[in-house]
């Protein structure tokens, strides 16, 4: 039965990466873009929540209603402000630039906030949990898990059931046929961040109510996105979905053999995955 | 002739340090097809590229009904009703053949084209509307091609190397069916290897050689001999 709750407890964990991997995902399939920063702006989401309800007194969740759309015109102001000029045919320039970014985001938050760890006042949220069989199940990991399914399904659904996913997917196909089509791909492009770091809003705000952060704790979430999105396969949403769970689980259940071996456990599963199917487990077959 | 929808004025283009295009006048009046020769690497898909703004020009190089064209954007050169069906079709692979379709109806001008027109013209595309473009054949994809600037309701189309990687019989299709299309008072450019065939179809050719055009002339008039001068420079 600990074995059981181990797994149980990693699944619910793996909604929680899959959160922080989506937007990942979402960027390098629109436009080929490798955002190293994208573990601060989770937790620059995190701060935002932060000032917004000891600002308001609201509800972490609440913030959402605030903190998702400020993050939303962060993204469309970075892209077209900054990321746009550094893509083309070479993939460094973004990669270096997006580091860089990663850099000045981290030094802002220790400026402004300072280096204490901070958390997300959510009340009886953060405790409260359901029985199950012989399982405790905590409301608020549930939840997560909840939101990754509907914000999964809510981006596929946008990629192939509206204007705006055809949009996207033409222009990863072919920017300048796109572009012949009347899609300027520097909106687009701004959109696909705007949507992006919308879902990282959700994803640092659910972190900062889970566990205490700090402003250096933004690479550490960057790789477990990077981890998820690479075992489920780029460019495959569901896919990471699967990545995150199974990320979470072999965490936990590391943890359960030994707390230490807690993200370890993690690393080594992405490794003997990535050793025996490079291309991640369900790879978005090529057009 | 009629008062031009396109005229180049003087067109340079550059690729790097290296020069593609010198000097090109070229003139398309409403309602004309013009169609534009020349042996591969001469310059046709270079001007296709600075017409339709995927090249940056100079300032006052291409006007499209009277307006400065040169320096706008691909996006904003097709909102003013300039489409292109591009060399080797390039459809959208992760589209569906519909998708893709409906892509072309991006820019949002009104016009005769929408789905049903383009499905009335070529019915097959309607039987393999939701299967994806690649599953297509090489004429299938063609269609789709054209359709998919048509969705556009341009005023002058683009028709960038139609025929190059096709059977014969599917040539001899699309060719007869380019009048239905460009009929209803559309002007177009028809970029072509195949002479003949750019011949039958356009009013006045234009020859381009090592970025220069090398002949201008009606196409119903035009000799055999000044042809091949013009497209091999053999004097």
């Amino acid at each position: 039965m600990e074995w059981l709750n181990a797994i149980v407890q990693g699944t619910l964990l793996g909604g929680l990466y899959a959160l922080f991997a989506a937007g990942l995902s979402l960027i390098f399939g629109v436009m080929r873009l490798v955002n190293i920063a994208h573990g601060d702006l989770i937790v620059l989401a995190a701060y935002l929540g932060l000032t917004v309800t000891t600002a308001t007194g609201m509800h972490p969740m609440a913030a959402l209603v605030i903190v998702v759309p400020a993050m939303a015109l962060i993204g469309y102001a970075l892209q077209r402000g900054l990321l746009n000029q550094t893509l083309g045919d070479d993939i460094l320039p973004p990669l270096l630039v997006t580091f860089g970014l990663s850099v000045i985001i981290q030094n802002g938050l220790l400026e402004v906030y300072t280096a204490d760890p901070q958390t997300l006042n959510a009340g009886s949220l953060e405790t409260a949990s359901v029985a199950v069989g012989g399982v405790t199940l905590g409301i608020l990991p549930l939840l997560t898990f909840g939101i990754a399914i509907a914000v999964i399904w809510g981006l596929q659904w946008t990629f192939y059931h509206t204007a705006l996913g055809r949009a996207f997917r033409a222009v990863s196909d072919n920017q300048d046929i796109a572009q012949l089509m009347g899609l300027n791909r520097r909106h687009i492009f701004g959109l696909a961040m705007a949507l992006a770091l919308g879902v990282t809003a959700i994803a640092g705000i659910l972190l900062g109510i889970r566990t205490s952060f700090d402003p250096s704790i933004g690479g550490g979430r960057l790789i477990f996105g990077f981890e998820a999105v690479i075992i489920g396969g780029l460019g495959n949403l569901w896919g990471t979905l699967i990545g995150g769970v199974i990320l979470g689980v072999a965490q936990t259940i590391g943890a359960k053999i030994d707390p230490g071996w807690q993200v370890l456990a993690g690393h080594i599963a992405f490794l003997v995955i990535l050793a025996v199917r490079p291309n991640g487990l369900f790879p978005r077959v090529s057009g | 002739m009629p008062d031009p929808i396109l005229q180049t004025r003087g067109l340079n283009a550059h690729y790097g340090d290296f020069q593609a295009l010198y000097d090109v006048e070229l003139e398309v009046g409403e309602g004309e097809v013009l169609a534009i020769i020349g042996a591969n690497g001469a310059g046709k898909t270079t001007l296709m590229r600075s017409i339709t703004g995927l090249l940056t020009n100079g300032a006052a190089q291409i006007h499209y009904r009277g307006q400065d064209i040169s320096r706008l954007r691909a996006d904003e050169v097709a909102e003013l009703g300039l489409a292109m069906v591009p060399e080797g079709r390039q459809l959208f692979p992760s589209l569906s053949v519909k998708e893709n379709l409906m892509i072309g109806a991006q820019v949002g001008r009104a016009g005769p084209w929408d789905l049903k027109a383009v499905y009335d013209l070529f019915p097959i595309l309607e039987e393999r509307k939701d299967q994806a473009s690649t599953s297509l054949s090489g004429g299938q994809q063609q269609m789709v091609a054209i359709g998919r600037a048509l969705m556009a309701n341009p005023d002058l189309i683009l028709f960038d190397e139609i025929s190059l990687g096709l059977a014969p019989i599917i040539i001899k299709d699309i060719y007869e069916a380019l009048p239905g299309i460009i009929g209803e008072g559309m002007s177009a450019i028809i970029v072509e290897q195949d002479i003949t065939k750019a011949l039958s179809v356009s009013s006045r050719v234009y020859c381009l050689q090592e970025g220069r055009v090398s002949l201008e002339s009606a196409s119903e008039t035009v000799s055999r001999e000044d042809i091949s001068r013009a497209y091999f420079g053999i004097e």
